[in-house]
């Protein structure tokens, strides 16, 4: 690691961190909103409209991160952008595909013609479904270094479907939290039922990614490593445990008119994802590319940089206040969606 | 780099290969992209416009007015935003040679795009839409000012980042990549002033268009409450009065152009050979093999006088600039539609204004005509957009960068198949944008289900009832 007084070599590091925390929150606020999407063709058309309504106000500002997360690697990394998106030009492809029909349908579906309700809400979950599989594929790609090989390509897709389990446990959840009645029973069945796939997910990545690279499997399998990073692991099945009894309960409490505890799936499942972002941050760093290109060796000019943290460290924490009021403002359970 | 200019006349000939192929997937997407921040930039100041008729008359059709269009506002910032999408990823897969060079000047500039305006107006666009009944009037009216502050304010920063593409300025080149020497030289570069103005009131003139023309659709369809008729009203006065205006920026964002890209006015003039006196062109068929033009219609010296201010002028031509011009033919096309339909514009404005000034009402044909010019501001936006871009090449950043150095390596099929698949889906929208704003348009209003359609002369037109939202 380079000698982190000098700006040359610590705006990298700070550049990389916030791309880390853009990306973060882009996974886990555009993930319950595809999520949901995902979920969407299960329900009835009644409860299509709920589902909708409860992430009607948010999924633009979410999908907002994702551009500030590319954005970041665009601005602060160049040199990767362009190779990490050359590489992965057809996931991308299609994940822009999905994020164009999703996007749209959601506006779409309640201006166009009645009968062609049905259609755009097929395009909102196919959308979804195409998005999440093409992010997933594209995490599992890069974990492995662009390396197009059966193997890798068999792990890339495993990532794919694991993303989609997660997503849809994070969209479920969501509706635990925002709906009531018949849907968010039936939305505590969808958490159970995409739980199991997400954690043998969960499980399956952490096991093969240090398989696949040796760096990283020293990264994790050495002393004393080992004993910091334990927790990690550890914290997460935990997690998975508290969100499965509180599921198993829940329907219960409903029953008895407790709405009490139907936020904590959703902040265990929010646990999970973080744990699972910062475990795989620490398996890749420092590098941007793995084995090939290094933070310090992508980014642009201190001087940029420098230009670009001023903006960030304005405007970032108004951002962040002005998300939480927009949340504050729809809080509670889910009212239909009205212009008026 | 005598290679990749040579490489770059091939933009003459349009030829599959993959350079070629980048640029129709690029241009497609940015075109596509395009045709809603127009609309969304403007409408938003109309809503706010709306907004505050209503905070301040209490009237009932301004609310009306803006329940309406903010329908219109949603879908068509949701389709922004998705295109816009695409956009950011595009930069590296098809063009990594651009950041790679200017990365350091484009970066900062695009960071503060998303920073300053893409959270702004995407957070606040919830409350505007949907938080009317969980917030305070006066935060509501906020949060459409924000909206509309925060599209206007992406306007900004990804104009200032084009304009430096076209005119350089506050930087220096250091082992081959570009260094920011001077923020504000080159936020404030030599065009970016007549562009942003040029565009923003494109932007203008097309939601000035859109909403004539839909409420003039629903005028025909007897359709013509108070919320209708001021809406007509508001857009029809809009395009009055900005046509007028356009024209005089435009005519300074050329001159401009003629200082700092002089290919790019000889070839949007048609001007093979340098010459005094330059004829302006009104139709002609360049041909770039010959390097002439076929079947001149030409007005005397008029060029000369509209770029020098003086008859015999000195006007530079193509030739002058060896293989460092863009293609003329694309180039001469596109100023002629996008003039043409600022004409057209001229015509429309001003003739439905003087009838609504004289009688209160429009005449039913001229009702058509605004009707037929709903989306009149895409075409005219887009050729603009196409004269400056296309007349940028063969360089991406003007006398720095070529189109062909900053080409991705991506294999020809797949920039092909991805493509057509972005190509269908793009075509696929617009058909569905333009026929659902038509379907709410008569969703909207009484004609639903009457017969007849069009007025029927000495009929009372009648009162709409309020409108489902």
């Amino acid at each position: 690691m380079p000698d982190l007084s000098q700006p040359g070599a610590l705006l990298p590091l700070v550049f990389l961190a916030l791309m880390g925390i853009a990306m973060m929150a882009y996974v886990i606020l555009d993930g319950f909103d595809l999520g949901v999407g995902i979920l969407l063709r299960r329900a009835s058309d009644e409860d299509k409209d709920t589902m909708i309504a409860s992430i009607g106000p948010f999924w633009d500002a979410n999908e907002t991160w994702l551009v500030l997360g590319v954005g970041l690697l665009l601005v602060a990394f160049p040199m990767a952008h362009g190779v990490i998106l050359g590489e992965l030009y057809l996931p991308v492809a299609f994940m822009l595909v999905g994020l164009i029909l999703r996007g749209v349908a959601f506006d779409f579906r309640v201006k166009a013609r009645d009968n062609h309700k049905h259609a755009w809400n097929m395009a909102f979950y196919g959308g979804s479904v195409l998005a999440t599989a093409a992010q997933g594929l594209m995490i599992g790609l890069y974990i492995v270094g662009f390396d197009y090989g059966a193997p890798q390509l068999a792990f890339a897709t495993f990532t794919g479907l694991a993303l989609l389990a997660g997503y849809a446990l994070l969209g479920a959840t969501w509706l635990i939290m925002k709906t009531e009645g018949t849907l968010q029973l039936r939305a505590i069945a969808w958490a159970r039922g995409s739980m199991l796939l997400c954690a043998m997910g969960v499980a399956a990545v952490s096991v093969a990614t240090p398989l696949v690279s040796q760096q990283i499997f020293d990264k994790w399998f050495s002393f004393p490593e080992i004993l910091l990073l334990a927790p990690i692991p550890a914290v997460t099945a935990g997690l998975f445990v508290l969100a499965y009894l509180i599921l198993r309960r829940l329907p219960g409490l409903l029953a008895a008119g407790n709405q009490a505890f139907c936020w904590i799936p959703f902040a265990a499942t929010v646990g999970i994802f973080l744990l699972a972002f910062n475990g795989l941050a620490y398996s890749l760093f420092p590098y941007l590319i793995v084995d090939r290109m290094t933070i310090w060796q992508a980014a642009s000019a201190p001087e940029s940089l420098e230009i670009i943290l001023v903006g960030v460290v304005v405007v970032l924490p108004t951002i962040i206040g002005y998300t939480i009021y927009s949340y504050r403002v729809f809080w509670g359970k889910a009212r239909a969606l009205s212009y008026a | 780099m005598k290679t990749e200019l040579e490489e770059s006349t091939l933009t003459e000939h349009v030829l599959p290969d993959p350079l070629m192929l980048a640029r129709i997937q690029f241009a497609g997407n940015i075109t596509f992209h395009i045709l809603f921040p127009t609309i969304s930039i403007a409408l938003g100041w109309v809503l706010l416009f709306f907004k505050l008729r209503h905070n301040k008359t209490s009237d009932a059709k301004w609310a009306e007015a803006y329940q309406f269009w903010v329908k219109i506002f949603a879908l068509t910032f949701a389709l922004g935003v998705v295109s816009g999408i695409t956009m950011s990823f595009q930069f590296g897969t098809n063009w990594p040679g651009f950041m790679e060079t200017v990365g350091n000047i484009a970066g900062p500039l695009l960071a503060y795009e998303v920073l300053t305006a893409f959270f702004l107006e995407a957070t606040f666009l919830g409350i505007m839409l949907f938080g009317a009944q969980r917030v305070s009037n006066r935060m509501h009216t906020l949060a459409t000012c924000l909206v509309a502050g925060g599209t206007t304010l992406s306007a900004f920063w990804i104009i200032a980042l084009n304009s430096w593409m076209h005119t350089p300025a506050g930087f220096e080149m250091i082992d081959g990549r570009a260094h920011a020497t001077d923020w504000l030289a080159i936020v404030f570069n030599p065009s970016m002033p007549y562009r942003l103005t040029h565009m923003l009131i494109a932007s203008g003139l097309t939601v000035a268009f859109l909403i004539a023309g839909i409420s003039a659709y629903r005028w025909l369809r007897r359709d013509r409450s108070p919320a209708v008729m001021s809406a007509l009203k508001t857009g029809v006065v809009l395009a009055a009065l900005l046509i007028p205006v356009q024209i005089l920026v435009g005519d300074m964002h050329g001159l401009n152009t003629l200082k700092h890209q002089p290919a790019k006015i000889a070839a949007m003039e048609g001007i093979w050979e340098t010459e005094r006196g330059a004829p302006l062109l009104l139709f002609a068929l360049p041909d770039a093999s010959q390097r002439t033009n076929h079947f001149e219609i030409a007005v005397p010296n008029m060029a000369s006088l509209i770029l020098t201010h003086e008859l015999d002028g000195e006007l530079q031509g193509v030739n002058a600039f060896k293989d460092r011009h863009p293609p003329v033919a694309p180039v001469f096309w596109a100023f002629r539609v996008m003039v043409g339909v600022g004409m057209l514009m001229l015509a429309a404005s001003w003739l439905a204004a003087w009838q609504l000034r004289r009688g209160g009402d429009v005449k039913p044909w001229v009702a058509r005509a605004l009707v037929a010019m709903s989306f009149s501001g895409w075409v005219a936006t887009v050729a603009g957009w196409y004269v400056t871009e296309i007349g940028r090449q063969p360089y991406l950043v003007y006398g720095v960068l070529t189109t062909a150095q900053a080409a991705s390596t991506v294999p020809p099929q797949l920039i092909a198949t991805t493509l057509a698949m972005y190509l269908t889906l793009y075509a696929a929208l617009i058909v569905a944008y333009v026929t659902v704003l038509f379907h709410l348009a008569r969703k909207a209003g009484p004609g639903r289900g009457t017969e007849p359609v069009y007025p029927v002369p000495g009929l009372p037109a009648p009162q709409s009832q309020l409108v489902k939202s």
